[in-house]
């Protein structure tokens, strides 16, 4: 009884937590300019189904799409045992499903291969990150913290599975003893090779299967509380951001209506734009001058690279990386949100996303070409960024590069990036 | 050369009381570019060859304003795009082909919420339905039979706008050798010259885009490289002259290629 109610309790907290942070990014989110991706909906749920719950573009790279399947099928499935363990913890019951006889077992079993896939899948990861050290994922943006995240995470991922096989192994024992309440239900095909490295005594066992009962469900509880804080937050965020994505050409780019208003209006003097927001910028200069899908790209990105590894400008030295541009943008929304939440408003701090967090010298290396958009697993957009912070720097402060600067004084002029005059446009027709 | 090159303009046709069934945007590059000129003049003898009724604007035409808009300059752009709707829409243009990736781009996805709605192609669209109607056919012993030809896809064709096959299409009816580059199609590297990076120097690196992309096909050691944009084909061509391949290898648009392989 007493268990029951430390569970209740434990579970309520970590719940109640979870939410709180849950708004927090939901407002910090929402601080983001609008965006309408309310259109097609067969369509989207198409994309999520495809991208996030398929995960279709995972599959660009085969050997860490098949462990990271392993993972996420793990993480998906094994949250049906999660609802049993939090049945069987509020209710004092054990293995309230195994009353569904054959197919109980057949879950258990697929529970049980599944976490040995996470296992080897995650150890697997840790040698990728800390022993043969691949390129992408130890890259200079990912020095410290990031780091120090993916290994928690996976860690995390390790123990957990781990205790999940070494509850069910215990429980196996203590079942083939007739153990009080633990009747013979489940099939344990992993962890039965356990058996023999189990205590006899059916004191200690149990000490055993309720210690990784409960350090099971307080650590997936506490790792619920961790996710706001870890790029890990991906595994919630991947759905609604796949189901939000952009459905049109890549090469599309907003046309700024605020703009298309102030242009009508010098090209004809009759036309009246309707009354511009006095606060609004032309472009991004901060976390808020981005539209919400922008934030919430940044919220799902778990820092895996491939962005930044088929960035032509990153593969030829230059500072620019995608990855570290969404993870500039999350950093400075969670300061940005903080602020807030100290302040009661945003009170100015003196930075801003642009120049604190990234350089002219990233922005003006990008090519456009829309490879870090191809390539990512969860369809985010750091090119939208990109483009919003140059055209901050362009139309707010004129500060482009004096190359730039020409070609755009020549369009202006000549009708041409470069300086031809608009009456030789033809010539080449003069020529054969 | 089949026939002189006669390229006639929308005003033209209009004081004849004509108009053009598709409008040819040339596009700066292809208006004032050397190498490019050549290239717009191969789509012209295309064009001519299958009696396609065309016209350019000339002087009326204008940068649609790509390079602005991708530098961040959205003024300069919607100044630009207006301009070019206002000509465009005056005339009634209803179809427009095009040799630049960058206008395609601009043209089909960009203008249509300025008010310019038009059927947008791309000349390797072009070119792949009128191999498909019959109305273009490599000569029996054209100059590709057998050659190598590798194929490089520009970032505002491929990835943009997903058009993949069209080029490749034209490629196939040539009888050559056709091999992939590592990095192709959707996964296809970027020469280097987008999102204004055409107008400026690089940024400082290890080294230049364009010669990331030259080694990927030296390795693959074509005979002729085919491009299908005028920046593409300005960074592929100055790739090759760095590396010292120009006797080596060609670097051909695909209208060159069909042009070619056509004898016209």
């Amino acid at each position: 009884m007493i268990g029951q109610l430390i569970f209740a309790v434990c579970f309520a907290v970590a719940l109640f937590l979870f939410s709180k942070n849950a708004q927090q990014i939901y407002r910090n989110i929402k601080l983001g300019r609008p965006a309408d991706r309310s259109d097609k909906p067969a369509e989207r749920w198409k994309m999520m189904l495809l991208v996030a719950f398929g995960q279709k573009k995972m599959f660009k790279r085969i050997f860490p799409a098949v462990l990271h399947l392993f993972v996420y099928l793990g993480f998906v499935i094994i949250n049906i045992e999660m609802l049993e363990i939090v049945i069987d913890g509020l209710f004092g019951t054990h293995r309230i499903f195994s009353f569904l006889g054959s197919f109980y077992n057949f879950l258990i079993g697929a529970f049980e291969w599944l976490a040995l896939g996470v296992l080897v899948s995650c150890v697997i990861f840790l040698i990728r990150r800390n022993i043969a050290k691949v390129a992408r994922l130890n890259s200079v943006e990912l020095k410290h913290w990031p780091k120090t995240d993916a290994n928690i995470i996976l860690i995390t991922e390790i123990l957990l599975m781990s205790a999940f096989l070494l509850m069910n192994a215990s429980d196996l024992k203590l079942q083939l003893y007739g153990f009080e309440h633990f009747k013979s239900v489940g099939s344990f095909p992993v962890s039965h090779y356990l058996l023999p490295y189990l205590p006899t005594s059916t004191e200690a066992l149990f000490l055993i299967e309720r210690s990784c009962w409960w350090f099971h469900i307080l650590g997936v509880l506490a790792f619920l509380n961790y996710l706001p804080y870890s790029k890990h937050l991906h595994i919630i965020l991947a759905f609604p951001n796949t189901y939000f994505s952009n459905l049109n050409a890549k090469g599309k780019l907003s046309n700024m209506p605020a703009v298309t208003n102030e242009v009508k209006a010098m090209l004809d003097p009759s036309f009246t734009p309707p009354a511009a927001d006095a606060n609004a910028r032309f472009g991004a200069k901060d976390v808020q001058d981005l539209t919400w899908k922008s934030l919430l790209d940044a919220y799902t990105c778990t820092e895996c690279g491939r962005c930044t590894s088929s960035c032509p400008a990153n593969m030829t030295g230059k500072l620019l990386s995608p990855r570290k541009i969404m993870m500039d943008t999350r950093d400075r929304l969670t300061e940005v949100g903080t602020n807030i939440k100290t302040n009661g408003s945003f009170q100015d701090d003196g930075k801003s996303l642009i120049d604190t967090y990234i350089s002219r010298e990233e922005l003006w290396a990008c090519t456009s070409c829309n490879a870090c958009v191809e390539q990512c697993p969860v369809n985010i957009n750091p090119l939208d960024i990109i483009i919003e912070l140059r055209r901050f720097a362009v139309m707010e402060e004129s500060q482009a590069p004096a190359s730039i600067n020409n070609m755009f004084g020549n369009i202006e002029n000549n009708g041409a990036p470069w300086k031809y005059a608009q009456l030789d446009r033809a010539n080449w027709t003069q020529q054969q | 050369m089949e026939n002189e090159l006669k390229v006639p303009t929308v005003a033209e046709l209009l004081a004849k009381g004509e108009t053009p069934d598709i409008l040819f945007w040339v596009g700066c590059a292809g208006s004032f570019d050397e190498r490019a000129q050549k290239i717009t003049r191969d789509i012209c003898r295309i064009l001519q060859h299958v009696g396609l009724k065309y016209a350019i604007l000339g002087t009326e035409e204008s940068c649609t304003g790509d390079p602005a808009k991708r530098s961040g300059n959205e003024f300069l752009f919607q100044m630009q795009a207006m301009m070019n709707i206002e000509v465009l829409n005056g005339y009634e243009i209803k179809k427009i082909v095009t040799a630049c990736p960058h206008c395609f781009n601009t043209l089909k996805n960009e203008y249509p919420s300025l008010g310019g709605n038009y059927e947008v192609i791309h000349h390797t669209q072009l070119i792949q339905n009128l191999i498909d109607e019959g109305k273009l056919k490599p000569a029996d012993k054209n100059v590709f039979k057998g050659k190598k030809i590798t194929y490089h896809d520009p970032c505002y064709l491929g990835r943009a706008n997903e058009v993949y096959e069209a080029p490749r299409k034209v490629l196939e009816s040539l009888d050559a050798q056709l091999i992939e580059l590592k990095r192709c199609k959707s996964n296809g590297l970027c020469c280097g010259a987008g999102g204004g990076q055409m107008f400026k120097e690089p940024e400082p690196g290890a080294k230049d885009i364009n010669i990331e992309r030259i080694e990927e096909v030296i390795d693959a050691q074509p005979q002729v490289v085919a491009a299908a944009c005028p920046f593409c084909m300005t960074m592929l061509k100055d790739g090759v002259k760095i590396k010292e391949k120009e006797s080596e290898i060609e670097v051909l648009d695909i209208a060159e290629i069909t042009a070619r392989a056509n004898q016209l």
